[in-house]
């Protein structure tokens, strides 16, 4: 048997005494696609978020595991050196340091090497022009005046470029055109395999289309109420969560 | 009055923090009276009009009181400063000549080096003194001097009197009357109208005897036509008593010249560093500063440029970083005393484990600067709830065809940016420290290579280890 390569067990967070997890369970294998849904507040960002050990979140119980270890202890860093990545819903913007600067000195802290500045420069440029990202915005200043699409973009660019071995995608096609998501969902189609890890979560579902979903999470009140495959989405859209929460 | 003790973190400032025992050969006593003017006076053999503005500054500097306004100074005895320290070496021109232990200290702070690779003369001043000098030959041929402030006292009298504390007379503020008592060192620039120096002169500044104060003059005239780059550095080891550094530099900019002033200031967190500097600029000049004040423990610094002649310009760019036990209060002022003339002001600090940046700034635009122009913008940042800001941008303007612009943002750092970075393998403190230099970068990308490095060095060294 394979080791899990996320293991959730029994988890409860809050947030100054709201409690926003209550008791979630969840197992993600090497090579499986999970898609968490669930209406506004249920918890989805809150998960991600404490999956990646934001300060702002207290875990109350539980524990999260990576590749057997239990990591509910460490630091942010630490999770993001094993490989987990976070695409954020809001990316924040940081001002004075480039995407290329900013990209190479995470690569560099997360394999421990210093990533060499020519040879880096080159594979940017090409996973940028697969995303259709302008070279130029390697220069400019970390989601500075980006739109919400070249934000999202950009996300996708740092996963391409950090290589994790579990992607968290939280609402990474919300807000955007067609186009863009669809350029965004060809990208994390190719970089699915069978030894990375997904766990997306999404109101729509035309992110999902090219990619095989294994399963669907329900997530309400914090805590998980259904799983079930990837036929349950259809109903979602058609009906709403309603149909389903009952 | 009483001493009191001063409480200071101990950071680790790498290479500028370390002692060479004190081997100065004469030491005034403790405080300051007429006999000890003249005694410093005789020493350096000075033209009796130089010990007479001595003594005349001692007399102001005595009736004058304490700056009512700025970072407390109560702190400061100056019954405990031993104003003036001769090490015991002259000054040579060559760095074989210049005493082991002291070679040694300018070895370590990376002064040598650069001369030979980026600059195109050096004056290293030692506690009081400067004990080395030199300029690259093909300059003195062009006439440009590059000195001390006393042999340029003894030989161009004629340039150095009619000058000498006028831009910035002892009348002005009590330190600037101290300084016309007791100053030494520094150095004297001329470049005669021009002559454009392509490559940097820098004057290096270490204080290393403890409870002693610095008070270097900078004299440096800038002929018609003529430009230069004059670049100052300044550090000191830590010790657990006041050390007091009140230099005042003058800058004479001429028609159509232009000076580009540099500064990275680090002294180590025992000193008071009260320091004036001055520029007149005539008709057609620029004067441009770049200031960058780290160390310290309390500063006031304000390098101040009189626009005086038509299409004068100002360019001033400040940064400033205070940690734990400093209160660093920087910031400029500017005259438009003249039509069209130009002024920019782009500051920032930075304040973390309780540190105080006050940034203050003073633009007048006088009745007859019509068709001038100034911007000033000022940003703060504060690394936590603890640390202090504050921002105090004054404008006077005083007639209506002038075009000011002015913004002012402070702020905290944000959690949530820690955070994306820290999501994506940086640890919190490369986080915090991209965050700051991201902050810091548009001042910085104004700066020459070699400074943008050695602030971004400092910025690293200010914030590592310091996270729980």
């Amino acid at each position: 048997m394979s080791k899990s390569l996320l293991s959730i067990n029994n988890l409860y967070a809050s947030v100054e005494g709201r409690h926003l997890l209550n008791g979630i369970n969840l197992d993600i294998n090497p090579g499986e696609v999970h898609v968490l849904m669930g209406p506004n507040g249920a918890g989805k960002s809150t998960l991600a978020n404490v999956i990646m050990g934001d300060p702002r979140y207290k875990v109350d119980r539980g524990h999260i595991y990576f590749e057997g270890e239990d990591i509910s202890e460490e630091k942010t860093d630490a999770r993001a050196r094993r490989g987990i990545f976070l695409s954020f819903q809001a990316p924040e913007e940081i001002s004075g340091i480039t995407v290329e600067n900013f990209l190479r000195a995470a690569k560099s802290a997360q394999t421990g090497e210093n990533q060499k500045l020519l040879p880096f420069r080159k594979e940017l440029l090409a996973k940028m022009g697969e995303l259709g990202i302008p070279a130029s915005y390697a220069s400019r200043y970390l989601n500075v005046g980006f739109s919400g699409g070249e934000k999202k973009k950009n996300e996708i660019l740092q996963m391409e470029m950090l290589r994790p071995k579990l992607v968290i995608l939280d609402e990474t096609d919300s807000g955007l055109d067609i186009d863009a998501v669809r350029t965004i969902s060809e990208s994390v189609g190719r970089y699915r395999n069978r030894k990375n890890g997904l766990l997306i979560i999404t109101h729509i579902t035309r992110i999902l289309q090219d990619l095989p979903v294994n399963y669907v999470h329900i997530l309400s009140d914090g805590r998980i109420v259904k799983t079930t495959d990837a036929s349950v989405i259809e109903k979602i859209s058609r009906d709403g969560f309603t149909s389903i929460l009952g | 009055m009483a001493k009191q003790k001063t409480v200071l973190n101990e950071i680790d400032r790498g290479r500028f923090d370390f002692r060479d025992t004190d081997k100065s050969d004469f030491k005034t006593e403790k405080g300051l009276t007429p006999d000890i003017v003249k005694e410093i006076s005789r020493i350096k053999n000075e033209p009796a009009w130089m010990l007479e503005h001595r003594l005349k500054s001692l007399d102001i500097y005595n009736k004058v009181p304490l700056p009512a306004w700025g970072p407390p100074l109560d702190e400061l005895d100056l019954n405990n400063i031993v104003t003036y320290v001769k090490p015991n070496t002259g000054m040579k021109s060559n760095w074989d000549e210049v005493p082991d232990y002291i070679k040694n200290t300018f070895d370590r702070l990376g002064i040598p080096k650069a001369e030979k690779e980026s600059l195109a003369g050096v004056g290293a001043q030692y506690d009081s003194e400067v004990v080395y000098h030199n300029v690259r030959r093909e300059l003195s041929k062009q006439g440009v001097i590059y000195t001390d402030m006393e042999t340029a006292v003894r030989e161009h009298e004629d340039i150095v009197k009619p000058l000498f504390m006028k831009l910035v007379p002892p009348e002005d503020h009590k330190f600037v009357a101290l300084h016309g008592a007791v100053w030494s060192g520094g150095s004297f620039v001329y470049v005669p109208a021009g002559v454009k120096l392509k490559i940097p002169l820098q004057s290096y500044f270490r204080l290393n005897a403890p409870g002693a104060g610095q008070f270097e003059h900078t004299l440096i005239v800038i002929e018609p036509g003529a430009e230069a780059h004059f670049i100052e550095g300044c550090s000191a080891p830590k010790y657990n008593v006041l050390n007091l550094h009140a230099g005042c530099v003058e800058l004479y900019v001429r028609k159509g010249a232009a000076l580009r002033y540099s500064t990275i200031e680090n002294w180590s967190k025992n000193m008071m560093n009260l320091n004036t500097k001055r520029a007149l600029v005539e008709k057609d000049g620029t004067i441009e500063w770049i200031s960058g004040t780290f160390g310290s423990h309390v500063t006031m610094l304000y390098p101040s440029s009189i626009l005086s002649g038509e299409g004068a310009k100002s360019n001033f760019i400040g940064i400033s970083f205070a940690g734990s036990g400093q209160h660093l209060d920087t910031g400029t002022k500017v005259v438009h005393a003249a039509p069209n003339t130009k002024s920019t002001v782009s500051s920032k600090s930075i304040s973390k484990d309780g540190g105080i940046a006050v940034y203050r700034s003073d633009v007048h635009i006088l009745p007859n600067a019509t068709g001038s122009k100034s911007s000033v913008i000022c940003e703060s940042l504060m690394m936590d709830r603890q640390s202090r800001t504050d921002t105090i941008p004054l404008m006077d303007i005083r007639n209506d065809k002038a075009d000011i612009g002015h913004e002012a943002r402070i702020g905290r750092i944000s959690d949530a940016a820690i955070f994306y970075l820290m999501t994506r393998g940086l640890t919190e403190e490369e986080s915090k420290a991209m965050i700051v230099r991201g902050f810091v970068e548009p001042v910085a990308k104004e700066l020459p290579l070699e400074y943008a490095v050695e602030m971004n060095r400092l910025i690293s060294l200010e914030l590592e280890g310091t996270i729980g």
